[in-house]
């Protein structure tokens, strides 16, 4: 037997017992900034494969999307921070080591891109737009003019984003659930297929919704490899990582992460889909909809988990 | 200069007289603490062994909040010591996060706060406060490089240990046993 105590002060409520610093806000910005990694990556990727006309929905209507979600997980993040008037000092510097400074620095770049894409097609989306201001209409011509490199920037930049979700996690070795290298690329297919979800809600094409719809079975089903995958190595890793799996197996996190994130955020959705493509007729909206509310609740379970997990001395 | 601190647990009764000069030294706000008391209970009735450790930040040589930190404003000084520079801090518990002995808090100011190792004191060749409050002289501090610092003395021919060794952090807060 073993008992651990603390017998002076320390009863510091976000630190003691459990550390619980971060709420709401970081669930809620890694859920959008996945979004809207996965809105430009596929707008990008399919303006640079030549399908702009098939595809309107994702490479148009769909980037909206980004910088409305950039802004509120911004936002979120913003007000998560506690020394806030002094946010402006992420930018004096460039820290490779940190995860959260080239995070900043990727999101200082790619919201404006976000806004310059949208922007550009301003004129095709709404049918008598008009900017005002003459420099405004020189710089919508010199962008359309080089969009299929600022595509090419986009797609860069939209996959650093969402992987930096996950890797923003991955980096704390004091939290042993967050600390696996896979989280990275999980919290990347994840965030894909949100941006997916919100491209086929907003189709109204037939033939854009199926090719949509295909590849995101295939990021689901990718996903699910990497969750099991995820857990195989907490089941061979050592007591923290057992103790971290425990949560998910019988601990407090086990109905919230089955039932919201696995059943109905990721095999509900994947089997409408299939359904959908051998023929039955499925509402847009409901697979969209789970894909989305299980996008969100992966990144909840996530970040509250993992700060209950630590080392044991 | 390689600053450290040996914490003798056969010495320490867990007066938490350390706790209270780092309080009233560094005006720490109510309810929070930099350094604080851990009682380990092991064994089996009637054989149990208690001992008393008196915790803080480690001043890791390979500091994960340093490294994680995005604007630098936790930082390594000259001996090892980790600070924090209020006026860089974003407030983000970045580091907090990161910490693998939760040695760090948000002060209700907004930065993040920690032990200092009193650094204001070190500077001009004193203890930190917690050292020379301890009623059992169980806390020796000084510079390791230095095989006459107290603290290279008190760890000489004694066994110790850190706390988490496998953070891979490499602590500079030596046990004794």
């Amino acid at each position: 037997m073993k008992e651990e105590l603390i017998v002076s002060g320390k009863n510091i409520p976000e630190i003691y017992p459990v550390l619980h610093l971060w709420h709401w806000e970081i669930s809620l910005y890694l859920f959008l900034g996945g979004l809207a990694g996965g809105v430009l990556f596929f707008a990008a990727y399919f303006y640079i494969t030549g399908k702009e006309k098939q595809m309107q929905a994702t490479v148009k209507w769909a980037t909206l999307i980004a910088p409305l979600a950039l802004i509120i997980g911004l936002s979120s993040l913003l007000y998560d921070l506690h020394h806030k008037l002094y946010f402006w000092r992420l930018f004096t510097t460039v820290r490779i080591d940190s995860p959260m400074s080239w995070g900043a620095w990727t999101l200082l770049i790619i919201f404006p891109i976000s806004l310059i894409w949208v922007g550009s097609y301003m004129k095709e989306m709404f049918p008598g737009w008009d900017w005002k201001w003459k420099v405004l209409n020189w710089f919508e011509a010199l962008v359309i003019k080089y969009r299929l490199a600022l595509a090419w920037v986009m797609l860069f930049l939209s996959i650093i984003l969402a992987v930096y979700t996950g890797i923003l996690l991955s980096a704390f070795n004091a939290r042993p659930l967050w600390n696996v290298s896979i989280l990275g690329p999980l919290f990347l297919v994840s965030g894909f297929s949100t941006g997916l979800a919100s491209a086929m809600w907003i189709s109204n094409d037939k033939h854009e919704r199926k090719v949509l719809s295909t590849i995101d079975i295939f990021f689901i089903l990718t996903e699910l490899f990497f969750i099991i995958h995820l857990f195989m190595g907490f089941w061979a890793g050592t007591q923290v990582k057992l103790e971290a799996l425990r949560l998910f197996m019988g601990g407090q996190f086990t109905l919230d992460f089955w039932i919201f994130v696995v059943l109905l955020g990721l095999l509900f959705p994947v089997t409408l889909e299939i359904l959908e493509l051998i023929g039955y007729h499925v509402p847009k909206w409901i697979p969209a909809l789970f894909i989305l509310f299980g996008g969100l609740m992966f990144r909840f379970v996530m970040v509250d988990a993992g700060q209950i997990t630590r080392f044991l001395y | 200069m390689r600053y450290a601190m040996a914490v003798d647990t056969n010495k320490c009764v867990g007066c938490a007289d350390c706790v209270v000069a780092c309080q009233t030294e560094n005006l720490v706000p109510n309810g929070y603490c930099r350094d604080w008391i851990v009682e380990n209970v092991e064994g089996a009735y009637p054989s149990l062994d208690m001992k008393f450790q008196s915790e803080r930040c480690n001043h890791c040589e390979n500091a994960p909040c340093v490294r994680c930190c995005p604007t630098g404003a936790s930082h390594i000084v000259e001996g090892g010591i980790v600070l924090v520079t209020h006026d860089e801090c974003i407030g983000c518990g970045a580091c907090i996060e990161s910490c693998p002995y939760d040695a760090r808090y948000v002060h209700p100011e907004g930065y993040v706060d920690k032990c200092t190792f009193c650094i204001h004191r070190v500077d001009k060749g004193e203890n930190p406060a917690c050292v020379d409050v301890c009623p059992t002289y169980c806390l020796h501090f000084g510079d390791l490089d230095d095989p006459n610092s107290e603290v290279s003395k008190a760890m000489k021919d004694r066994s110790w240990y850190v706390l988490a060794p496998e953070a891979g952090t490499n602590p500079q807060i030596y046990f004794l046993r």
